[in-house]
């Protein structure tokens, strides 16, 4: 049985004049101890599927239909003190930027302390020991005296490896992590990502890992999802859509990276810019930026075809394949 | 720590000198000791031989220097009215003052706290709403109008409260007298509290419900809602805590702002207190005791001020005091 | 040339703020439409007070000491000639109050002006300039702000009033308020101007208009100032309204205008002498007026601080 599974989840934004969808009937599935990567440009709609799973969405925003089956229970109907003993306890998440993430008139150690408090019936000393071996664990020198500081006593890297401490606290089965290292140093981004891999690994967490760097997800995650302008566009193993993208979007992406393009060439970007969410175009949501864009593209909200090991919207994916075939063969 | 410390307190000093000058120059300008002293019956050569003797004809700067050195040793001459020493007959007053000050500090901080987080986590009740709309409202009414408009329906039509004075004091500590120790005192402190306090109030409510509702929108507290925290203990330890800091800023300043409007306060309940007092002494035109109240009031802003500063620099984790110092 | 392109841009810009979201946000909030209105009633008689006064409250030939104490024609004992009844010195109420509004609504308006002018400058001069006269001047608002305005007030009043004495002092009261007022508060003006300044001076427009070869003054005129406009807006409503309670509360000890030429907060000192017997009137219709004049001001700078959301300085 699967950790999550997700279905036809549609997340709604209700602006003052007009309701705009955000997220669109997105399913996909977990399993214990899986990677999953999401992927995509700023405003696809990664952070929010994040925090809907967490059902943390901040007014104006709400979920408007689907399921979000954790564990066999449905998280969206849970009741407000139920979800919060899931929170922390079961399904944590790590946030995008440890500048602004932990409370800057707390120290490390009540921020850890209360919460293994709020889930289990621990001693204050208790708690703090716990807190201590988890800093450990995240290779924090000098834990002890770690807990008695105040956030902007540290540096970034290590308030990101607090952070990552504070999720792993209460042996989570799934970890949410948004954009963990955007707000890092380079030199530290690789480390912290390490630290994380090794983390899930070796206790069997789950994890869902929110990204716009497909060179990360390839290297922490076993699947992908790719999404755009709130729907999922393509999904499978990360290998495959690493190596053998289908939808035009990921192909996109993938030649879009610095790894991609030979040296002295202009990067390869992805014409145009993702359309807002109040103003999605008809037909796929792609088509303005796509190459290959048809009338049908334009026309009709291309269904998902399974396409080998991974799942792609795409009208045209059967012919770009086709083609590609071709080329191969000729 | 101590760098910061020595710089607060240096600037304090240079205040209180700015202030010592003022006053000073206030002092050689408004009104004529020697009259005071002898009349006006007095020879013109035995005015100016006065003169010399309490050193009238000396510069400015010998005149000022040796007012500051007794103002140093508490001496900020004699009132003209009380013919007692100004300091003593201010300090005689101050308990009334302040005491009025501390039962509408106790109003305002009992209130704006539970009213502002209120407001700021339910914003949308009808509750919220009819407090916001009160609050403007009660921003809106000058001091001396609410204490007009409570001694005319609490005093006078309903004569629930006395309208003016202290009523029954009780002898505490040896000097002081209290309000607070008997029905009759707490009777008569009461509206004259409650007016003081209607201005303060729906300012820090507002204050505190506007920080409030940005520190409930931080990336941290979205933190402590993923991490499982109940909901009681984001709004009080991790969401108020935050709230307060700059709290404590606008409420140093407002201390300054309420010694003002006692001097309201106290006129309309003829409340025996320092702004009473001094009201009278601008009327009976008594230069020292006008002087002596300028720089004790003086004195109260810079203190609370720099014990403000003092107080927000330790609360505040990220302040680094030892650094704010160099 | 150059004035009138400047002029037509500025032109279709308030047009564009009026037919847009302030527009829009004004016309659907009717709180902000019935504040606005009873502004505009109270400030128009306020103007035309001359003109609708049925009585000049300065003319000691229409003052009959014999009327005094007239109540509301609605209550009993009333006199026909005066509406809302008369003062302790036989004065028509109703005219009074007018002239009363009057002179408050000058006193607060003109001294906020000179807050303003003080204020922006100051802060244009500490932002641009920037270094030691920056850090300099921003002390010195610090030091002022934390001194109560009211409090400086008070004192400053006192001591003008006891120095040259009641009759003077009465004769040029207005001059006194509008001057301790405005130079009190300039700090939440140069605070303000100065942030914007700081942030706008970044930006590029600026630099090159530099490199164009403007002058400081014609940048931070041209350039700078336009872009701190909403949160000048803001503070000075807020301002405004502040200044008329101040004005109010110093005249009501007695340090404002004097009784013959009563402001809202004289005329309601002068009636609370006579609270007690009865004569509410005296004090409770000018109480009632100043309330509803500051409400409204009130009201009106809440709606403006939810639709233009300035950055203010905070401290």
């Amino acid at each position: 049985m699967s950790l999550l599974s997700v279905r036809d989840l549609t997340v709604k934004f209700a602006m003052r004049s007009e309701t705009v969808t955000a997220l669109d009937q997105i399913s996909f599935d977990l399993g214990k101890g899986e990677r999953l990567g999401i992927v995509g440009e700023s405003g696809a709609g990664k952070s929010i599927t994040g925090f809907s799973l967490m059902n943390l969405l901040s007014r104006p925003g709400y979920i408007d239909k689907g399921k979000i089956l954790f564990g066999g229970e449905d998280i969206v109907q849970l009741s407000e003190a139920r979800m919060r003993n899931i929170r922390g306890n079961r399904m944590a998440m790590i946030f995008q930027d440890p500048m602004v993430t932990l409370n800057p008139v707390l120290t490390i150690g009540q921020q850890m302390v209360e919460t293994l408090m709020a889930h289990r019936k621990l001693s204050r000393v208790e708690a703090e020991h716990i807190s201590v071996l988890k800093l450990r664990e995240v290779y924090i020198p000098s834990p002890e005296e770690r807990m008695g500081q105040y956030p902007h006593e540290l540096s970034g890297g290590m308030r990101q490896r607090i952070i990552i401490a504070i999720a792993l606290l209460l042996d989570p089965e799934l970890i949410i992590a948004d954009e963990p290292t955007t707000a890092l140093d380079v030199t530290i981004q690789a480390d912290i990502m390490e630290l994380l891999l090794e983390l899930c690994q070796s206790n069997k967490v789950g994890l869902i890992l929110i990204t716009h760097d497909l060179g990360v997800v390839s290297q922490m995650t076993e699947r992908t999802l790719v999404m755009y302008a709130g729907r999922i566009i393509e999904a499978g193993p990360t290998r495959e859509i690493i190596n053998d993208p289908q939808h035009p979007y990921t192909q996109g992406l993938i030649n879009a990276l610095p790894q991609q393009t030979l040296p002295g060439h202009r990067l390869k970007q992805i014409p145009g810019n993702m359309p807002s969410l109040t103003a999605i175009p008809q037909g796929c949501p792609f088509n303005p930026r796509c190459e290959y864009a048809t009338d049908v593209c334009r026309r009709v909200l291309p269904e998902t075809v399974h396409f080998g090991q991974v799942e792609v919207a795409c009208h045209e994916v059967s012919r770009l394949h086709g083609s590609a075939n071709e080329e191969q063969s000729a | 720590m101590l760098a910061y410390l020595v710089k607060r307190v240096f600037q304090a000093v240079a205040v209180m000198l700015v202030i010592s000058v003022v006053g000073f120059a206030i002092q050689d300008n408004l009104g004529d000791p020697l009259r005071e002293l002898v009349g006006v019956s007095v020879s013109e050569e035995t005015r100016q031989q006065l003169r010399d003797e309490l050193g009238l004809n000396d510069s400015f700067v010998v005149q000022y220097l040796r007012f500051l050195g007794n103002a140093l040793h508490g001496d900020l001459g004699t009132s003209y009215f009380f013919k007692e020493p100004a300091l003593e007959v201010i300090l005689k007053k101050m308990p009334a003052t302040l005491e009025l000050v501390f039962g509408a500090t106790f109003i305002i901080i009992g209130l704006s706290v539970p009213l502002g987080v209120y407001t700021a986590i339910k914003p949308n009740t009808i509750l919220a709403r009819l407090i916001m709309g009160l609050s403007i409202v009660g921003i809106s009414i000058p001091v001396f109008l609410t204490a007009i408009l409570m001694i005319f329906v609490f005093a006078v039509n309903l004569g629930w409260f006395p309208s003016y004075g202290r009523g029954e004091l009780a002898h505490v500590f040896g000097y002081w007298d209290t309000n607070f120790a008997t029905v009759d005192g707490v009777m008569h402190i009461l509206l004259p509290s409650v007016a003081l306090a209607s201005i303060m109030l729906p300012l820090f409510v507002r204050l505190i419900r506007a920080e409030m509702m940005e520190v409930l929108q931080s990336e941290y507290v979205k933190f402590a809602k993923a991490k499982g925290i109940r909901p009681w203990r984001i709004y009080f330890v991790h969401a108020l805590k935050n709230t307060l800091l700059p709290v404590i800023t606008v409420g140093g300043v407002q201390i300054g702002t309420m010694v003002a409007y006692t001097i309201l306060t106290e006129t309309v309940f003829q409340w025996p207190g320092m702004g009473f007092m001094f009201l009278e002494a601008v009327n009976r035109v008594d230069t020292p005791l006008i002087v002596a109240y300028l720089i004790v009031v003086g004195f109260i802003f810079v203190v609370t001020n720099t014990i403000v500063d003092l107080i927000y620099g330790l609360v505040n984790p990220t302040v680094n005091l030892a650094r704010m110092g160099a | 040339m150059s004035t009138l392109s400047t002029n037509g841009l500025t032109e279709s810009r308030w047009t564009r703020i009026w037919n847009s979201k302030m527009g829009y946000s004004f016309r659907s909030n009717p709180v902000a439409v019935v504040s606005l209105a009873i502004f505009l009633i109270i400030a128009i008689g306020a103007i035309f007070a001359p003109l609708i006064a049925p009585f000049d409250p300065y003319d000691p030939a229409q003052i009959d000491i014999m009327n005094s104490e007239y109540p509301p024609l609605w209550v009993d004992g009333a006199d026909p000639q005066f509406i809302i009844g008369t003062d302790d010195q036989g004065r028509d109420l109703w005219s009074t109050i007018l002239y009363g509004t009057r002179l408050s609504l000058m006193i607060g308006i003109c001294a906020v002006a000179l807050q303003a002018v003080l204020g922006i400058s100051i802060g244009l001069l500490a932002g641009y300039v920037g270094g030691r006269l920056d850090s300099l001047l921003m002390r010195f608002a610090d030091i002022q702000l934390s001194f109560s305005t009211l409090m400086v007030a008070i004192i400053f009043l006192a001591v003008t009033q006891a120095m040259f004495g009641s009759e003077t002092f009465n004769q040029y009261a207005i001059y006194f308020l509008i001057a301790v007022i405005g130079v009190a508060e300039w700090p939440q003006y140069a605070r303000t101007v100065r942030a914007t300044v700081l942030a706008e001076k970044k930006k590029e427009y600026v630099d090159s208009a530099r490199v164009l070869g403007f002058g400081p003054m014609r940048i931070m005129v041209r350039h700078i100032l336009p872009n701190s406009l909403s949160p000048i807006f803001v503070i000075s409503t807020v301002q405004v309204a502040n200044a008329i309670i101040s004005e109010a509360s110093l005249s009501f000890l007695g340090l404002g205008m004097p009784p013959s030429q009563p402001s809202l907060g004289s005329l309601i000192s002068s009636g609370f002498d006579y609270i007690f017997s009865g004569s509410w009137w005296i004090t409770a219709i000018p109480g009632v007026v100043l309330v509803v004049l500051v409400l409204v001001i009130n009201l009106l700078g809440d709606w403006m601080r939810d639709v233009l959301n300035p950055k203010l300085y905070k401290g």
